[in-house]
């Protein structure tokens, strides 16, 4: 009797580690070192200042409270004030709106322009596959920033040309790897047989070619994500992107350059803020795709 | 066939090109309002602005213009500035100088530095040091050109008063001083330029470590570093030679910054106040210099890699 128990229990408990079937594929858990959880720890971070930032901070970015341009930390001013004398880090905290809402508002354009043509050309073929990719090559063909300058010049900057030109130049590549990554799903046997099943065009791209394509697009907007925030940045930084007195990090380094010289870190905080999303997205994506075999960072590159 | 795969490269070449003025060209076409109006400005009337766009050639149709407007560039004619009228060929001529010099020393250095560290962190991959330079160039990619002018800024001339801050350059600089004028800008867009190269070199290297011949060098028991440099690195070649060519798109916009940090009086700089001012003609050209010049870079990097793969230099 007690024997019989526990047989029962140990298929039981066989049973308990199959909760899917057993041959099913192992579910992906994301396991990440510890250089990882920092990072993610500091995306977090600004995610939320992006979220409560503006009830947080000490002042208002336009308020000029401090007695003078260029000032070291001191009362309340923690991080010391810029070259009008305004907060130093209510303005960065107000600035990740801009910089980092902006960048992502932007990737996020570039992935539904980006991954709509790329999967299209992918399972269209044909000509439709031959136009789109030539125009996105010769596109591809130029440095991002040569592109930027070029549309500033012709269209002005404000913030929506500023996502519009940073969308359509970073869709460019969303496109390369989302067709990429269609023509190869597009080939393999399950897609073959729906095919014969007789299911549409429709349903083969929504239930069988974006889910498996949604993992290595995920690591990618990481990747993508940071590029647009440098691209940003670097146009605001040349005076070309987001417009004063609003505060971006970008912008922010150029006001306060000429304090650098009489020692004043104005123009260093907001680097460093850039420095640290930034370098910790890339961290995250670096941790992910070195446990997902490498394969993924080839595609990528 | 290599014959025929090189002429291949140069059509494909010279069709970018083509591909890249009508970019150009539309570009900077497509904005509200015109060359004449702007030039008017307050005080334009709708009779001197119908006068003036005929003078220009405004009231032509676009494709039009763009042909005339591209047989002048391949003739060597520039156009004019539209801020002070100046001809654009002298306003880029010695700039043009200027940041090819700066872009040239900045190749000179970075590309053998980048081979060598690369290299060497193959070599011994997991150790301290190839982690240091894998995270140290991870995070020099990461973070925008200016972060780490200004650090230097910060380090070498606040704090250390090694350098000047500014690179002024009047022109008739000597030796020394010329030194060092150069040194920070110099010394910013080496470490960008570098940190990509550096990466992609190691795993093309360790890419190739994996491939069958080097295994079956392994089960021979040839020493590691024999390994790398007889049969890795030969073959890495074609790819380094890619990244290389790869690496200019960061040089390009390392360019445009550093120049405008350091107000060093090169291409760039001269580009990014013609953005600013809107001063359309000079932005076309710049634009088309560059972008030229990068095109014409990638095309030899793409030749130097089929004449590097014996396979293809002496076909079956």
């Amino acid at each position: 009797m007690t024997e019989n128990n526990t047989r029962e229990e140990e298929v039981l408990a066989k049973l308990d580690t199959f909760d899917e079937l057993p041959d099913a594929p192992p579910k992906r858990r994301i396991k990440l070192s510890w250089v990882g959880k920092i990072a993610v720890a500091v995306v977090v971070f600004w995610m939320i200042i992006i979220v409560i930032g503006p009830s947080i901070a000490p002042y208002h970015e336009m308020d000029m409270e401090g007695e003078d341009g260029f000032l070291d930390a001191y009362d309340n001013f923690y991080l010391g004030t810029d070259y009008l004398g305004r907060d130093t880090l209510s303005r960065i905290i107000f600035g990740a709106r801009n910089t980092i809402g902006i960048s992502i508002l932007a990737t996020l354009l570039a992935y539904c322009i980006g991954i709509t043509l790329g999967i299209a050309a992918a399972v269209k073929g044909g000509w439709i596959d031959m136009c789109i990719s030539r125009i996105n090559d010769s596109i591809l063909a130029l440095p991002s920033i040569m592109l930027g300058l070029i549309a500033i010049a012709a269209l002005g900057s404000s913030i929506s040309i500023l996502i519009g030109i940073s969308a359509i130049i970073y869709a460019t590549s969303v496109f390369r790897i989302a067709r990429a990554l269609g023509q190869d799903i597009m080939v393999q046997d399950y897609v073959e047989a729906a095919k014969a099943r007789g299911e549409g065009l429709w349903w083969i791209i929504k239930s069988e070619v974006l889910p498996n394509a949604a993992m290595p697009l995920a690591t990618d907007f990481g990747l993508r994500l940071v590029f647009v925030v440098l691209f940003i940045s670097s146009l605001s930084f040349l005076g070309l992107g987001i417009q004063p007195p609003a505060s971006d990090w970008g912008s922010m380094v150029r006001e306060n350059l000429q304090g650098l010289t009489y020692g004043s870190y104005a123009s260093i905080w907001p680097a460093c803020a850039i420095a640290t999303f930034t370098i910790s997205i890339n961290l995250i994506v670096d941790d992910i795709s070195a446990k997902s075999g490498g394969s993924l960072a080839k595609k990528m590159v | 066939m290599m014959t025929q795969m090189v002429l291949r490269r140069i059509g494909i070449g010279f069709a970018t090109l083509i591909v890249v003025s009508i970019i150009v060209f539309i570009g900077t076409s497509v904005l509200p309002g015109d060359v004449a109006q702007i030039i008017l400005g307050q005080s334009a009337t709708p009779a001197t602005l119908a006068q003036l766009r005929s003078e220009l050639g405004l009231d032509q149709p676009g494709y039009i213009r763009y042909f005339i407007w591209l047989g002048d560039m391949a003739s060597g004619d520039l156009g004019t500035s539209k801020a002070g009228g100046a001809s654009i060929v002298s306003l880029t001529s010695g700039r043009l100088g200027n940041t090819m010099m700066m872009a040239g020393i900045v190749s000179l250095i970075s590309i053998p530095l980048s081979v060598a560290l690369g290299l060497w962190a193959a070599m011994h991959p997991g150790t301290w040091l190839d982690r240091v330079i894998t995270f140290g160039t991870l995070s020099t990619i990461s973070v925008p050109e200016f972060f780490i002018a200004t650090i230097l800024v910060l380090v070498l001339a606040v704090e250390l008063h090694w350098l000047p801050a500014i690179a002024y350059m009047s022109g008739d600089e000597t030796g020394w001083q010329l030194m060092k004028a150069l040194a920070m800008p110099l010394l910013t867009l080496v470490i960008v330029v570098s940190a990509q190269m550096i990466r992609m070199t190691r795993a093309g290297i360790l890419n190739v470590m994996s491939s069958p011949y080097i295994e079956m060098a392994i089960l021979k028991g040839v020493p590691r570093r024999r390994i790398i440099l007889r049969h890795a690195l030969l073959n890495a070649i074609g790819p380094i030679v890619n990244v290389i060519a790869l690496n200019l798109a960061y040089l390009v916009s390392g360019v445009v910054i550093v120049e405008t940090i350091f107000a060093y009086p090169g291409l760039a700089k001269l580009m990014i106040d013609g953005v600013q001012t809107r001063d359309l003609p000079l932005v076309q050209a710049c634009a088309m210099i560059f972008c030229a010049t990068y095109v014409v870079l990638i095309l030899i990097a793409d030749v130097a890699s089929i004449l590097s793969n014996p396979r293809l230099r002496h076909p079956k």
